[in-house]
């Protein structure tokens, strides 16, 4: 296979150079723990400690310490959740506030705490993939402990109002959780100014190392420990620290920041681009927001295709996608998120996501547009369900003419 | 989960697709709402099957076990044909990853309803001969 074009950034990133650079010595020579008190360890502790500074100001926390390091994504939205769903439980409050299109680690977390007898109300997130701050606030109750909702989705990359939503939350003294994963690195993110009690992000989205994220967990909310064990990250979430990997977290993300700008223009020109071009198939449709969406996020459905055949199609003309089709997703009900679009189920087996990074190019961007017309109109030319559409299109413009 | 390279050469160059326009039996199987549909179209002559082919919407395995399912009961007896198994359909493709088993389910009972449209062309009934085609569930698994 000769071409090869990433399109599916939003699944994982690839390393980047200087992550990668940051991170060797202590791969390699500076392996020590940074609990010890030699010189080697001590090494490692001002490593871990200048990469926490790094995060700080990336986020604009207040304090180094507001930042806790983790496994990733899914574990600072476990933490987050349970944790705020202890402190709420103390309280006699046992009610959380989410949305219907929240990624798994929040939505299973939340089926978890159902069981332990709390109450769950996920808001709609309508046509166009946004959560609105009204509805929220018709949802909060005296004994409403949580309101947690991404910053951007994962499948459609809309971008959710977090700064009202978090207002709204505080007007009535709730906790507010947002899981950034999709959002770091790519949107400018100013915690003080956003206002959030918590926030959950993940380094392999923004070109870190994978296995390794972080927490930011406002000063003054004591969240319930995660690990018991050592006194690593102020004896929250005990075990020696991934160092390499915080390492290359903060100098991704310190990276990946510097350059919002510049990257926000350059994808989301591609990003029009491509869906303009696409929107020219047939009964097509873009899928969220067009407006208040990730630069490099483009979701679509084609009806009268699957989705996997057409990845599969992709992947043979060397371009890695995604789906949100139920037979990419291990299950067999079609993407929870399109579904909560609205979605017919036959339709949301059809979709295409292509997340771009940095390693695009306008010229990807030709490529795809010259492949996926005809993949679509092969997979079109053997789907029976795509004959019926066109049978009863037929038969609809008769009746009218 | 990865395909075998049968299962892919069978996606990427199916056999006997498209329609029979002068089918004598044609069968459908699967629902849109679960993400697959298989069309089957045959042709008969002497109670061998001259010539078949297929239309699917579904994943790549969909299509896939639809080809397969053609290209072994292209040239049988009906008979023959009516033997089919899903598990032939498989291990012709050198398997398929568990979560797809139910698309050679599939590739099996379109089979079984073309033939069925077929005998119903007769004037035979066909439920004694093929069977019942029951509707292959969604959600077969967990």
């Amino acid at each position: 296979m000769s071409k090869h074009i990433y399109a599916d950034h939003a699944a994982t990133t690839r390393l980047s150079d200087k992550a990668l650079a940051a991170m060797m010595p202590y791969l390699t020579e500076c392996y020590g723990n940074p609990s010890s008190l030699y010189r080697l360890g001590g090494e490692s502790q001002k490593a871990v400690d200048a990469a926490r500074m790094t995060m700080q100001e990336c986020l604009n926390a207040p304090r180094p310490n507001d930042i806790y390091f983790v496994s990733g994504g899914s574990e600072a939205d476990n933490w987050a959740i349970r944790g705020a769903a202890e402190i709420g439980a103390k309280k006699g409050k046992k009610h959380i506030i989410s949305t219907e299109f929240e990624h798994h680690a929040v939505l299973h977390t939340l089926d978890y705490l159902k069981k332990q007898g709390f109450e769950i109300t996920l808001l709609p997130v309508h046509e166009n993939g946004i959560v609105r701050p009204d509805e929220l606030e018709a949802a909060i109750r005296e004994d409403t402990a949580l309101v947690t909702v991404m910053f951007a989705n994962n499948e459609i990359g809309t971008i959710q109002p977090i700064k009202e939503l978090c207002a709204v939350a505080h007007k009535h003294n709730v906790l507010f959780h947002t899981d950034a994963v999709q959002a770091v690195g790519t949107l400018p993110i100013d915690v003080q100014e956003l206002d959030v009690d918590l926030l959950s992000l993940s380094s392999h989205k923004f070109h870190g190392p994978k296995g390794v994220g972080a927490l930011y967990i406002r000063k003054g909310l004591n969240l319930p420990n995660l690990i018991y064990g050592g006194a690593q990250e102020r004896g929250k979430r005990a075990g020696t620290e991934n160092t390499a990997g915080i390492v290359g977290m903060a100098t991704a993300l310190k990276e990946a920041v510097g350059s919002i700008p510049q990257r926000t223009e350059r994808l989301t020109r591609m990003r029009d681009r491509l869906i303009d071009g696409l929107l020219k198939i047939d009964r097509s449709r873009v899928n969220g927001d067009r407006l208040h969406r990730l630069p490099g996020n483009v979701n679509m459905c084609f009806e009268g295709i699957e989705g996997e055949s057409l990845l599969l199609m992709l992947d043979l003309k060397g371009v890695s996608a995604s789906s949100g089709s139920a037979c990419t997703s291990g299950s067999l009900d079609p993407s929870h998120v399109l579904l909560a679009l609205g979605l017919p189920h036959e339709i949301a087996h059809g979709s295409l996501r292509l997340t771009f990074g940095d390693d695009n190019t306008e010229e990807d961007i030709d490529y795809i547009l010259s492949v996926v017309p005809p993949i679509i109109e092969r997979l079109r030319s053997m789907s029976p369900l795509w004959e019926k559409i066109v049978m009863q299109d037929r038969h609809d413009n008769q009746k009218e003419g | 989960m990865a395909y075998s390279e049968k299962v892919m050469d069978h996606f990427a160059n199916p056999r006997n697709v498209g329609e029979l326009t002068d089918a004598d039996g044609v069968g459908e199987v699967g629902n849109s709402k679960c993400g697959d549909i298989m069309k089957m179209y045959i042709k008969v002559k002497d109670d061998i099957i001259t010539d078949v082919s297929f239309k699917t919407f579904g994943c790549g395995a969909a299509i896939a076990t639809s080809s397969m399912a053609t290209e072994l009961v292209k040239g049988k007896s009906i008979h023959d044909a009516l033997k089919l198994t899903n598990k032939a359909v498989m291990e012709a493709l050198d398997g398929l990853p568990p979560v797809k088993v139910h698309c050679s389910v599939l590739a099996e009972q379109a089979i079984k309803a073309a033939l069925s449209d077929y005998y119903t062309r007769q004037g035979i009934d066909p439920v004694p001969i093929v069977g019942k085609i029951n509707e292959v569930e969604c959600h077969l698994e967990d």
